[in-house]
């Protein structure tokens, strides 16, 4: 915002009578910015940095630390070394490296984040063209690139929650709480029945755990409500457009309860794993989303139907970012889909009507 | 509140739009002042959307406030007058303040007298014919005052297999900053009614509304007053910015679309602006042709905003001094409003009929840094008219004029909603401009 008043010197040349600025209409614009779009989310994701401290200690701060300064660094390296305008403060690398921490185990060593950072900035931002320009969310591929390159320290470096067992249950301690969507009788312990652990996870402590975000889980999903206090203000500011979560929680819920795989309530399969992080953070990521508003709503419907698939019959416990990152690859073609409605759109029959 | 006005339906409006600060504050509440008389006025021949009139004056010739210094030529066109009582100095191309093209310009020195012609004096005009009435119009140069300048006497003379059922007055004036259309409703009411009167007649509707938007409730109440036996209803529209663009008017007051590529006539409506309505009845009833306006001088670096009555053709210049000169250093000169308006590099231009305001930005206001387009859908969701802004400045960057027009450039209306709204501060209005202006200029050559 502070580099927006430049004089232009074309505009006083004459000697005699200095000329005034020529430009096309309008000669007023909004207050919205680019950079000040970016910082606005970087604030809505600071309560749930909160929390992981709180959970994780102070690591997941480090963790955090790590990723937005190796991606603020690596972005501005990129830019320089394609010579493009570097612009390290307006704010979108943060939010790339604030959101690939959060999609982090808390327990990773500390190389994984910069590997990741570099990744998300330099390859899928920056040479797709730079913020604006690159056809998926950094943060979810470099998560993607994370998991098929280290996936044993992407998969089981889970740090317990402050005051609680991982899963949020007492039974099960080596898992997070979504490995009781389909491995129940894996984790469950020698004399435990399966079938208890589902009535558990069915159960409003745990339902209030997931909420809360005393669970294990990525470093900045676990708790719903901060990520909601985020989210809601955000779309409260106008800054995201509700129809995405909305639609991808919607579609959640209903194949949560029509799913014949599906043992687990909706509640459940919301405030577990990343589906609120990614619904109201990621999928929400203008420059890899459709436009419109049907194409934003057939996206979230999307991103809840390939969820769901993957976590109720797929080989991962999570499908939150695939499915994201799934449907940024299909966002062409939605666009081209769903075009606004001309105004005064022929047929002539209808419009005289 | 008088049920007259106050519909009982949902607040009338339109898909789309944006909700730019008003600041109408500095001079809603300020009567019209009087300019004085400009010592030398700069009359360009082609002031209205169609043919330039024709000069039928010549250096040295002397005129009197009203005089014909222009005949209309060509099926639209419009007449042009002297707006002062003097001699006329020369008859030369200059720069069109808004085109920017040169072309014959009638530079009038006055002779401080301010002698109206011999025609102008009032009439009684009841048994006029509707040819008559139209033909005065013609020649007494009376154009759309909302900043179009269409010739009057054209939209009141539809073919005939465009019946109109409908005539809206377009009282929203829903620019930021310009409040001359609102000062007339509340200065003029009972002028204005009469010449929606005419008007009606003219085209034999029966279903007349005078539509204002929220913001001007005083207006509303007193147009409401004034139209109270007439028959014509008043509406009051949200205020919304561009309520008072015609095709968005048309859609909200009477839930009709014009069609793409179409006209309000292809819907059985008229649009008339309240000024122009005012305008009328100056023409019919004193037969005195438009030689002087209404404007708003306005915005963050004029010291004393005010409205003014001005004569066409007088130099901005005198406009500024008369409000107390520049209160800072000026970014834009903008003729007419901030959304739509024109800027221009110097006050030297003159006042013209479709000037609806001069406004005056400050520096820090002017210039805005582009980003990369981000995609976050503002423009599409403030596009009134169903238009994808960010695709088309895709294609147009990319030089697919061709595809540009498939995906309905030239259906934008202009109106700068997806320009305000873009955090990028992307100059989308600039772009289609030029798009179309290059797809218009290949379609002549074919």
């Amino acid at each position: 915002m502070s580099e927006e008043p430049k004089a232009t010197s074309s505009t006083s040349t004459s000697a005699s009578t200095p000329l005034f600025v020529v430009a096309a209409s309008p000669h007023v614009r909004s207050q919205a910015t680019v950079n000040r779009i970016m910082w606005l989310v970087v604030i809505a994701l600071l309560p749930a940095l909160g929390g992981s401290v709180y959970f994780f200690g102070l690591k997941s701060l480090l963790l955090v630390l790590l990723c937005v300064v190796s991606s603020v660094l690596f972005d501005a390296l990129a830019q320089k070394a394609l010579g493009r305008k570097i612009t390290p403060l307006d704010g979108s690398a943060v939010i790339t490296g604030m959101l690939l921490a959060y999609n982090l185990p808390p327990g990773v060593p500390l190389w994984l984040p910069v590997v990741g950072a570099a990744f998300a900035t330099i390859v899928v931002k920056q040479f797709f063209g730079g913020l604006g320009h690159n056809f998926m969310n950094p943060a979810l591929a470099a998560r993607a690139f994370l998991m098929v390159s280290w996936p044993t320290q992407m998969t089981s470096l889970w740090l317990k929650p402050n005051g609680g067992p991982l899963s949020g249950l007492d039974a099960v301690t080596g898992a997070t709480p979504l490995s009781l969507v389909r491995r129940a009788s894996e984790v469950a312990p020698a004399g435990v029945d399966p079938a208890e652990l589902i009535r558990q996870a069915n159960s409003l402590p745990l339902l209030k755990k997931l909420f809360l975000g005393n669970v294990g889980g990525c470093l900045g999903e676990t708790s719903a409500l901060l990520l909601l206090i985020g989210a809601l203000f955000l779309i409260a500011i106008r800054v995201v457009d509700w129809r995405v979560p909305a639609a991808y929680l919607g579609t959640v819920v209903v194949l949560a309860l029509v799913l014949p795989n599906s043992h687990l309530t909706p509640w459940f399969h919301i405030f577990s794993g990343g589906i609120i992080l990614g619904a109201f953070f990621m999928a929400t990521d203008y420059v890899t989303v459709p436009v419109t508003a049907k194409g934003r709503i057939i996206f979230g419907i999307g991103c809840g139907v390939i969820t769901m698939l993957i976590r109720l019959y797929g080989g991962y416990p999570e499908g939150c970012s695939y499915s994201i990152l799934l449907m940024n690859v299909a966002t062409p073609l939605i666009d081209r889909l769903t075009k606004p409605r001309l105004f005064g759109a022929l047929p002539r029959a209808k419009a005289t009507s | 509140m008088g049920s007259r006005y106050n519909s009982r339906r949902p607040m009338l409006t339109f898909r789309g739009g944006v909700h730019p600060h008003e600041s109408k504050e500095g001079t809603e509440h300020k009567p019209v002042e009087v300019l004085p008389l400009p010592a030398r006025v700069f009359i360009p021949l082609s002031q209205h959307t169609g043919a330039p009139s024709k000069a039928v004056v010549q250096k040295g010739s002397e005129v009197k406030t009203g005089t014909l210094i222009g005949e209309p030529a060509g099926r639209i066109s419009a007449a042009t007058h002297a707006s002062v009582s003097g001699t006329v100095a020369e008859i030369t191309d200059l720069p069109h303040p808004l085109t920017g093209r040169r072309g014959p310009t009638v530079v009038i020195d006055s002779d401080g007298t301010d002698t109206p012609d011999d025609a102008i004096k009032e009439r009684d005009y009841s048994g006029f014919a509707n040819e008559q009435i139209v033909e005065t119009l013609r020649l007494s140069g009376v154009v759309g005052l909302g900043g179009a300048a269409f010739p009057t006497y054209f939209k009141l003379t539809p073919p005939k297999e465009k019946p109109i059922d409908t005539l809206l007055i377009n009282g929203c004036e829903c620019e930021p900053f310009l409040t001359a259309d609102h000062r007339l409703m509340l200065e003029h009411p009972a002028e204005i009614v009469e010449g929606v009167a005419i008007m009606s007649r003219v085209l034999g509707v029966k279903n007349v509304l005078i539509v204002i938007e929220d913001n001007k409730p005083d207006a509303v109440k007193v147009m409401a007053d004034a139209a109270s036996s007439s028959g014509f209803k008043v509406k009051k529209l949200k205020t919304k910015y561009p309520q008072g663009a015609e095709k968005q008017l048309i859609k909200a007051v009477i839930r009709r679309e014009v069609p793409s590529g179409g006209l309000p006539m292809d819907v059985g409506c008229v649009v008339q602006n309240v000024g122009t309505a005012l305008a009328v009845h100056d023409a019919l009833r004193y037969n005195r042709p438009l030689y002087e306006r209404v404007t708003t001088v306005t915005g963050p670096a004029i010291s004393e905003p005010k409205n003014l009555r001005v004569r066409v053709g007088t130099p901005v210049k005198n406009l500024i001094d008369f409000c107390g000169g520049y209160s800072a250093e000026v970014g834009k000169l903008v003729m007419g409003g901030p959304m739509m308006g024109i800027a221009v590099s110097t006050d030297e231009v003159p006042v013209l009929k479709g000037t609806s305001g001069v406004l005056v930005l400050d520096r820090p206001a002017t210039v805005f840094a582009e980003h990369d387009c981000i995609r976050c859908g503002r423009c599409i969701e403030a596009c009134p008219m169903g238009l994808a802004p960010l695709r088309l400045n895709n294609l147009i960057r990319r030089g697919k004029l061709e595809q540009a027009k498939a995906e309905h450039v030239k259906d934008c209306i202009e109106c700068g909603c997806c320009a305000f709204a873009c955090p990028a501060k992307i100059r989308l209005v600039h772009q289609f401009k030029y798009a179309k202006s290059e797809l218009a200029a290949m379609e002549r050559k074919q």
